[in-house]
Formats: structure tokens, C-alpha cells, sequence
């Protein structure tokens, strides 16, 4: 039998070199000997380490493998609130990045004479290179101030910069993307409407909701694990699912009833929701009477908008809007309009919110099992130092400050920054987050006063901040710019010095500290050590600290005793946590436990729900929410609208291969009709123009019956312009490139996003670009 | 003995690929190649529309057609039902990924035929499948046909509806789909993703 099987090789073996020419025959690349079974990871000797995932910001416990040095799968940390023993796509692949061989792997300087934006680096060691950032930092504050340095962060290791270093170097200029760029309306709106928080983890009481109303909220293509988890539970249980989007998204698929709306009108929608739940009397009066103010003026508000006056507005059938609301009233409490997440569309985004947040109160659910539970954060003292000159308000979305009490919070910011200049966005907005985009004006203009420096990490400034033009406007303007990152993605590739960072799986990080129904710490730690030359965020932080003169404020002399000290003073250790991977304090779920024990929960002025808000009418805006109708594309245009995929994690994953294997790039979506009636087919490539004439692709045309006539969408992330990353560059294309302008909502300080216009330039190039599968064969 | 079986639930399933990624790593499937990939259907007119994401793998037929083609062996049946292949017996002639009419087997570059299996090294340790173990939707049962109280078992008597992919050819796979739609059942045709 072995004579046999080698002869057959033998004779196979002499054809192989003709066999190869013909493309068709190219799999029957055949062994010149008998294959070995090949020796699996999972065969040797594997050691599992508890972390949390960095690969997207939901923060789910892992379960990393390690065997030989090398990490090599991991899998859901079971006594996680957020994985349940389950991960994503994104978390599933999370490995390939550590292993990426287009990593930033030491540091860069610029090239004396070169231009940002050349990019033309040497490498340099850490000694030099943290020399030149802090040489640079300080000429900036004798010169100008340390408020002149803005720090821009998003991520795990954010807190080392954006919290913590920029807290001692005193400047308040700290901005995340996940706040204006995303879910600053519906953080303002809350705050003041509830006097509460959303939070990075949304408190909707999915296990108890018997009726769910998603708008524009991509449940499915956007996987935030827990969330998917029990989106798909109650879905099992029986509870009806609307959704209302102007796309038949992924989860408008899984619906028992779709609305496709007309983009920009769910404000109209909203209000005529409160006008049946108000003039049927279908509101929870109860309720109202014990924790709201405010619902003579909201009914009196509401009267005229009846699902008549919207139905020719949002392109809906009436009879369908009052059926939703009465649906809607025949499940409450257990009857919940999440506010979805990248709330930044209009320009009058905190107003549609607050719309959404009211429909929620006349059902009387915030706080009750089957609506909105009440969130806290846990309690976790900071490791011991003399008091930071001024507390930054970077926020975002995954901010663990409970902001039961806004003003007290506002106000002790206030009184820290007396000795130093406010940031440049103060007194603008309510959000108590800062705008970063509205940083940007004042690195061009110096108005109210100039930053000269920025310290970048994470933030990608070409793919997440509209209006590109400006943003690199500004980057040429500044006297120091710093990018401290995992891979040389566009923006990186612009600064003056680039400082590698260590991927989740190879660093610690501060404590996560997560508001939950019962708060929730988490510790991140490395399960290999950092590949290359690069270094974890706390060291990159603590060795600038201690060249900026700062070192009274990193007395700790190691991560391990930082987190030690912290863990100990809630009666835990490092030890303890490094075995638990997730610890959980208790909570306060309902309105119930707050009314046996405790203040009120609802940190409004009035210490109730606000369904009028004097506040906001004092401030000149309107006091209860009013349709606005958006601006209409000129002929010939289409509205340009955005949303995720479910493998990638905004701009930060599309040099992933087994990411990219999954989906490699995006299309533009067109309705299938529009296609026809322009000549276009499902493959054709085009170019996508803006009004401003800016022009972004080729990319392809996907023609589908699954969208409204007067829209295009794009997955977001695409469409990188970055050599040294050899995956993501130059496959599919990028929806901000397109945003030359953004509408600020007045109120929360968002920049809506939704406002781009554009049309399809037939006749681009299909792109050439090399293989996925031989650029994923390379090895770090 | 056991007769392993998996039954995916097409209601809840979004093809969001947590599984197929959780294969290629668990598996070091080389790039290129998958065990397990995922097929978009689409049908209707706007706004009357279907949609459904249906993962697919090797289905563990009861009736495997690539195990009687092979000339070697190395394709084979164990004792709990699991089609496999042993790689040192594997010459890669390729006459059971010609075989298999689902497209579930791809030529290794390591010199052989590879497919899904099940995750038979976690199915020793008294582990889930990859895929199993990390789908968010939880729309993936497995376990033993044979018995009654197991996951996959309890799952399919619960399903409105249980479908497999080309029933017509005999194969009789031991990956069934649950509530695909009514009228929409589970077409052949569609757009892999």
C-alpha cells in the first residue's frame, strides 16, 4: 500500500509543472511527499489568560490562548456581563492584529525638512523619541500655555492620555470622537430630560421588553455582543420588533413590522407618537404624577401632529404610525425605544432625542423592569496623588462617570480650571463632554486662543472628523503634532513623531470602569509580551510624565502595584482579578430600590423627569422638540448615509486579514430602480462627488431593491489611503472623505453627519489592487 | 457513540461572522480557503422584502458522497457519525472535493483536503464546536440526534419549520436550518459574502 500511494505521487508529481500553468488546475498544487499531519496550537502546551478585548470599545471578557509565546485564539470570558462566554467577529479576529506585519513596530521621526503629510520617517529610539514630544510640549506652554496642547483619544489605553496625563499637564482641551462625533445628543438629551447618563452600555431592560422600537439602530451589523445577545433572546421570548430606517437593514429583516421612513423626518414621526399616546390618553398618568413635570405643556405641544400631519412627511402610512402607538401603549412599561448610538445625523439631533425620550416617559419606563434600568458606575478610588491642576471632560461613550448630578459635575470642573484658560469649546454647548471637532478652528484661527500641539492617539483624524480639508489645515498649522498608535493608518503618517503602541493583548490598561445594572470593573492584561519595540500606553504616559517634569503624579513605580493599590482599596488585589478577569459591585436597577433607600435618581434641575425643559427654553432653544425639516438634495444628488459592518470596527480594522476575508471592502448602495434609470449595474464602478465637488472612489455600485429612492449608503471605514498599511489600502471607499461640511447641533455640541449630498460618476477605473490572500500570507 | 448533529436557526442568524472568524483561527484555515462561509439571499420588491444570512459548512451527511470516491482512505466515517479526513493518508487528488455538492472541502496549501469537522479536538475536551460556542445571536444548537434532551435535539422539535440544502440528493446532512421563512424556504442560489 505505502509502495502504491508513493508511486501514484511519483507520476502525479511529474505533471504538476503543466498542471501549474493552467489557472483552472491551480488546486491541484500536489506535495512532492505524503502530507504530515501539520502540529495544531491547540496540541501543545496552551495556558489561558483572562483580559478584556480591545478590538472595539463594548469591553467583553476573553479568554486568550497562549501557546509557545504566541496567541493564538480566543474565545468569550464566561463571567463577563458583556461576552457571556461569546464574542464577535471583531473580537475573534482581534489576534491577526497583534500578529499584523504592517504594525508600527519602533518609533518615527519626521524627516528634518520634510512636509507633514510626506511621509518621510527615521526611526528613532524611545530615549529620542519621547525627548522631541516633551522638548516640544513645553516650548508650547512657555509660549503659549500647557492648554495649548490638545489631546485627542479613543480607546483602552485613552485614559493613560486623555484622563490622566493631560489632567497633570493641565490642559482642558481633550476630545473623543465617541462624544461629538457620536453620541453627545443623546447624552444631552438624556442628561436632560432624565438627569442620567446612557452611558457606553446602553440600560435598555432587553429581558424584560416586550415591545422594542429601533430607529436608525443597526442592530445585527453593528454586534455589540451582550446587546446582540439579547436582541436576539427577546426576539426567541416573542417580543415584536419594529424598526424604522429608510434601509431594509439587518435588523428591519428580522422585524414584524418596517417603516422605511424618509431620511431626516423622525423627529415628525416622534411627535406624532406623543400626539395619539396623549390625545388617546394611552400614557402611563401614574407615573407621570410620581417622577415628570411638564406633561400640560408637552400635551398642548403635541396636538397638531397627528400621524395625518406626519404620514406626508415621513412617507408613512398614518394608519401605521397610530397602530405603532397604540401597540406601543398596550405593551408598557415593557415597551422601549432604545436611542441607538451614533446619534449625530441633523444638526437637531439632542431635540430628536429628546422626542424619543419622551415617547419612552409617557410609557413610563424609564426605570422599570422592561424599559430602561438605571445604570451606575462602579466605585473604584484613584491610585493616590496630589490633586491634578484640572479634570478634562474628554466623555464619550464609554465614560464610566455616573452623571447622576450634571451641574455639580459642570461646576466642579469650573472651579478646578479657575487658575487655567477653559477649553475652547466652553460655554457653547450642554454636553458636558468637550466637541473635538470644534478644537480644530481654533489650531487654524488661534480663536479664543490657540492650540499649538496635539497628542493623538487613537483618534483617526482623516476617518472619523468631517471635513478632512480642515483637519489637515490644522495639523499644518500646529507646532507639534504626536501620534501614538498600533498601525500607520492615513493621519498617522502625518505627524512628527509616531509612537508604537502595544495591542490589547500585549499591555494592561487602567481599570475598566463600566456603569452597568450591576457596576462592573474590568482588568485588561497582556497575555504575550509586546512584539517588536513597541510599549504599552501607561509606560508611553508615565516615561512623558517624568520628562515633563509631572513625576509627583506617577509615584508609582510599576503598573502592577498601580493596579494592585487600586484593586486593594476595594478589597480586591491584582492577583484576584488577573484569575477573575471581571469583577461586579451591586446596583440599583429600578426605580424601586432607589425609592426604598436614597435620593432621587433623576439629576435634573427639577429632581424629576423634565418633559418640558425650562433649562433649554431659559437658554433660548426649544423647550419641548420641534420638527425641522432637512435640507432636500439638489437634482441629481442623493443623500448620503453611512452604517457599519459587522467584522470591522469603525477605521481600525481593515488591515485585519481574516477581518478583511470577511468583507474587503464596500460598495455604494443604490436603489435598484435609480440604477436602471441611470444606467448603472451591481459591479459597475463609479466615482462618488460631492457638492463641494469632492470626488472619493472608484468604488462599486450595489444595486438594490433594500433602500429608499432618494439615499446611497456606504459601510463606513473604507477606503484608506495609506501605503504602509498593505490591506486596507486603497479597497472601497470612504463616506467621511465626502463630508466637507457637518451641521452642529447647537445644543450638544454633535456634529450631524447626515447632510452630504452626492452623486455617481460612471465610467472610474476598477481598481487594481493584490491579492488578500497573499498579502495575509506574510508573516510578522 | 453519538450521532453529532448541528442545527442553525435562520431567524436569528444576522451574518455577522463571529463563527466563520472563530473557524479560520481555531482551525489556522490559511487565508483564501474557509470551512465556513456565509451566503446572503435577498428577494422581493422595496418595501416588500426577505433577507436571510445562512451560514454553511461541511453538513456531515449521513450519506457522505466524498467518503466513497476517495482511493486512499484518508475521507472516513468514525464511530460518532463525523466525516473526516486523515491527513496522512490524504493524497489531494481531489475526487472528493469534486464529490461534495456542497463546496464544503478546499485544498489545503499544506499538501491536502481539508474541511469542517466538527471541531472534533474540542468535542474530546467536552467542548462546543468554535462556531457553537462563540455565535452571538445563539442561533447555532449541537450535540447528540440520538438523544432527546440535547440542545440540538430539544431545538429542532421546538423549530416552526427544518430544512437542509438539497434534500433531493439522498445526503441527508446532520446540519439542518431552522425557521427559514415560509415561502421563502431555503433557495440555492444567492450571493456568498
Amino acid at each position: 500500500m505505502r509502495m502504491e500511494r508513493r508511486r501514484f505521487l511519483k507520476l502525479s508529481a511529474a505533471s504538476v509543472g503543466a498542471l501549474m500553468l493552467a489557472p483552472a488546475a491551480g488546486a491541484l498544487r500536489l506535495p512532492e511527499r505524503l502530507a504530515r499531519a501539520p502540529k495544531t496550537w491547540y496540541q501543545g502546551d496552551v495556558s489561558t489568560v483572562l483580559t478584556t478585548c480591545g478590538n472595539c470599545f463594548w469591553a467583553c471578557g476573553v479568554r486568550a490562548y497562549v501557546e509557545g509565546g504566541r496567541v493564538w485564539k480566543v474565545d468569550g470570558g464566561e463571567a463577563n456581563p458583556f461576552s457571556r462566554g461569546r464574542l464577535c467577529a471583531r473580537g475573534q479576529g482581534s489576534v491577526a492584529q497583534t500578529y499584523d506585519p504592517d504594525r508600527l513596530k519602533r518609533p518615527l521621526i519626521r524627516v528634518e525638512g520634510s512636509q507633514r503629510g510626506d511621509g518621510r520617517y527615521r526611526e528613532a529610539s524611545w530615549d529620542e523619541a519621547l525627548g522631541v514630544v516633551a522638548s516640544g510640549m513645553l516650548a508650547i506652554k512657555d509660549s503659549y500655555g500647557s492648554e495649548s496642547v490638545a489631546f485627542f483619544g479613543h480607546g483602552g489605553g485613552a485614559s493613560w492620555f486623555g484622563d490622566y496625563l493631560a489632567a497633570a499637564w493641565a490642559t482642558p482641551n481633550v476630545g473623543d470622537p465617541s462624544a461629538a462625533l457620536c453620541t453627545s445628543p443623546r447624552e444631552t438629551a438624556s442628561q436632560w430630560t432624565f438627569g442620567r447618563a446612557i452611558g457606553g452600555h446602553e440600560p435598555v431592560d432587553w429581558a424584560n421588553a416586550d415591545y422594542v422600537v429601533l430607529l436608525g439602530h443597526h442592530i445585527g451589523e453593528d454586534t455589540h455582543n451582550s446587546q446582540l445577545q439579547d436582541f436576539s433572546l427577546a426576539r426567541k421570548r416573542g417580543a415584536k420588533l419594529v424598526v424604522v430606517d429608510p434601509r431594509f437593514s439587518v435588523a428591519a429583516s428580522k422585524a414584524d413590522r418596517w417603516l422605511p421612513i424618509k431620511p431626516g423626518t423622525d423627529t415628525a414621526l416622534l411627535l406624532a407618537w406623543l400626539h395619539v399616546l396623549v390625545t388617546e390618553n394611552r400614557y402611563d398618568a401614574a407615573y407621570l404624577a410620581a417622577h415628570a413635570v411638564g406633561l400640560d405643556e408637552l400635551a398642548a405641544h403635541v396636538r397638531p401632529f397627528s400621524p395625518e400631519w406626519a404620514g406626508p412627511i415621513t412617507d408613512l402610512d398614518p394608519a401605521d404610525i397610530r397602530a405603532v402607538a397604540r401597540e406601543l401603549a398596550a405593551h408598557a412599561p415593557r415597551a422601549v425605544l432604545p436611542p441607538g448610538r451614533h446619534t449625530v445625523w441633523y444638526g437637531n439631533d439632542t431635540q430628536r432625542l429628546r422626542a424619543l425620550f419622551l415617547v419612552n416617559a409617557l410609557l413610563g419606563n424609564y426605570g422599570v423592569e422592561g424599559g430602561f434600568y438605571l445604570a451606575q458606575a462602579p466605585s473604584v478610588a484613584d491610585y493616590p496623588h496630589p490633586d491634578f491642576p484640572l479634570v478634562p471632560a474628554s466623555g464619550g461613550c464609554s465614560a464610566a462617570a455616573e452623571r447622576a448630578a450634571p451641574s455639580a459635575r459642570v461646576t466642579a470642573i469650573r472651579s478646578i480650571t479657575a487658575n487655567h484658560r477653559q477649553s475652547v469649546d466652553t460655554g457653547r454647548f450642554f454636553a458636558d463632554t468637550t466637541a473635538i471637532q470644534e478644537l480644530i478652528p481654533a489650531m487654524i484661527t488661534g480663536e479664543p486662543y490657540r492650540i499649538a500641539g496635539l497628542i493623538d492617539y487613537g483618534t483617526n483624524l482623516f476617518h472619523s472628523i468631517p471635513d478632512v480639508a480642515r483637519t489637515k489645515q490644522a495639523l499644518q498649522a500646529l507646532d507639534l503634532y504626536v501620534a501614538i498608535d498600533v498601525l500607520p493608518m492615513d493621519h498617522v503618517m502625518w505627524a512628527d513623531v509616531i509612537l508604537p503602541e502595544a495591542t490589547y493583548l500585549e499591555r494592561y490598561d487602567d481599570l475598566l470602569e463600566i456603569a452597568h445594572r450591576s457596576p462592573v470593573i474590568e482588568l485588561r492584561q497582556p497575555a504575550v509580551e509586546p512584539m517588536w519595540d513597541s510599549k504599552p500606553g501607561w509606560w508611553i504616559a508615565r516615561e512623558l510624565g517624568l520628562r515633563l517634569g509631572l513625576e509627583r503624579y506617577f509615584a508609582w513605580p510599576d503598573i502592577e502595584s498601580y493596579l494592585d493599590t487600586r484593586l486593594r482599596a476595594i478589597g480586591s488585589s491584582l492577583e484576584q482579578a488577573k484569575g477573575l478577569g471581571t469583577l461586579q459591585q451591586a446596583g440599583r436597577p429600578y426605580l424601586a430600590d432607589w425609592e426604598k433607600d436614597g435620593p432621587s435618581p433623576f439629576g435634573t434641575p427639577s429632581g424629576k423627569i423634565e418633559l418640558y425643559s425650562r433649562t433649554f427654553a431659559d437658554a433660548g432653544f426649544d423647550p419641548l422638540p420641534r420638527y425641522e425639516p432637512p435640507k432636500e438634495p439638489p437634482e441629481g444628488y442623493y443623500r448620503l448615509l453611512y452604517g457599519r459592518s459587522p467584522v470591522h470596527t469603525f477605521a481600525r480594522t481593515q488591515n485585519n486579514w481574516v477581518l478583511m476575508e470577511m468583507h474587503g471592502g464596500n460598495a455604494v448602495w443604490l436603489n435598484a430602480s435609480e440604477a436602471r434609470r441611470l444606467g448603472l449595474r451591481s459591479g459597475d464602478y463609479v466615482w462618488l462627488e460631492n457638492e463641494q465637488r469632492v470626488r472619493e472612489g472608484p468604488v462599486a455600485v450595489f444595486a438594490t431593491e433594500r433602500l429608499r429612492f432618494d439615499c446611497v449608503y456606504l459601510v463606513h471605514g473604507f477606503g484608506h489611503r495609506s501605503p504602509n498599511m498593505r490591506i486596507a489600502n486603497g479597497r472601497g471607499a470612504s463616506d467621511t472623505a465626502l463630508m466637507s461640511r457637518y451641521r452642529l447641533d447647537p445644543i450638544s455640541g454633535g456634529a450631524g453627519m447626515h447632510v452630504t449630498f452626492v452623486r455617481l460618476v460612471p465610467g472610474a477605473p476598477r481598481p487594481r489592487l493584490p491579492r488578500l490572500a497573499r498579502l495575509a500570507r506574510r508573516k510578522a | 457513540m453519538a450521532r453529532y448533529g448541528m442545527a442553525i436557526d435562520l431567524s436569528a442568524c444576522v451574518g455577522c461572522a463571529a463563527c466563520a472568524v472563530a473557524c479560520k483561527l481555531e482551525n489556522e484555515v490559511p487565508p483564501g480557503v474557509s470551512r465556513l462561509w456565509i451566503r446572503l439571499e435577498e428577494s422581493g420588491r422595496f418595501p416588500e422584502l426577505h433577507m436571510q444570512y445562512r451560514p454553511e459548512q461541511c453538513l456531515q451527511c449521513e450519506a457522505p458522497p466524498c467518503v466513497p470516491v476517495c482511493p486512499t482512505g484518508a475521507s472516513h466515517v468514525t464511530s460518532d457519525g463525523l466525516v473526516l479526513v486523515d491527513v496522512e493518508k490524504c493524497i489531494a487528488c481531489g475526487a472528493c472535493i469534486a464529490a461534495c455538492p456542497y463546496g464544503a472541502r478546499y485544498f489545503d496549501p499544506r499538501g491536502f483536503v481539508s474541511k469542517c469537522t466538527f471541531c472534533e479536538h474540542r468535542l474530546s475536551q467536552g467542548r462546543l464546536p468554535a462556531c457553537v460556542e462563540t455565535c452571538p445571536t445563539l442561533c447555532r444548537t449541537f450535540g447528540d440526534l440520538d438523544d432527546p434532551h440535547s440542545e440540538v435535539s430539544q431545538a429542532i422539535r421546538a423549530a416552526e419549520r427544518v430544512d437542509v440544502l438539497k434534500p433531493e440528493l439522498g445526503t441527508r446532512p446532520k446540519v439542518v436550518y431552522l425557521n427559514a421563512p415560509a415561502g421563502f424556504g431555503l433557495r440555492s442560489m444567492g450571493v456568498p459574502r
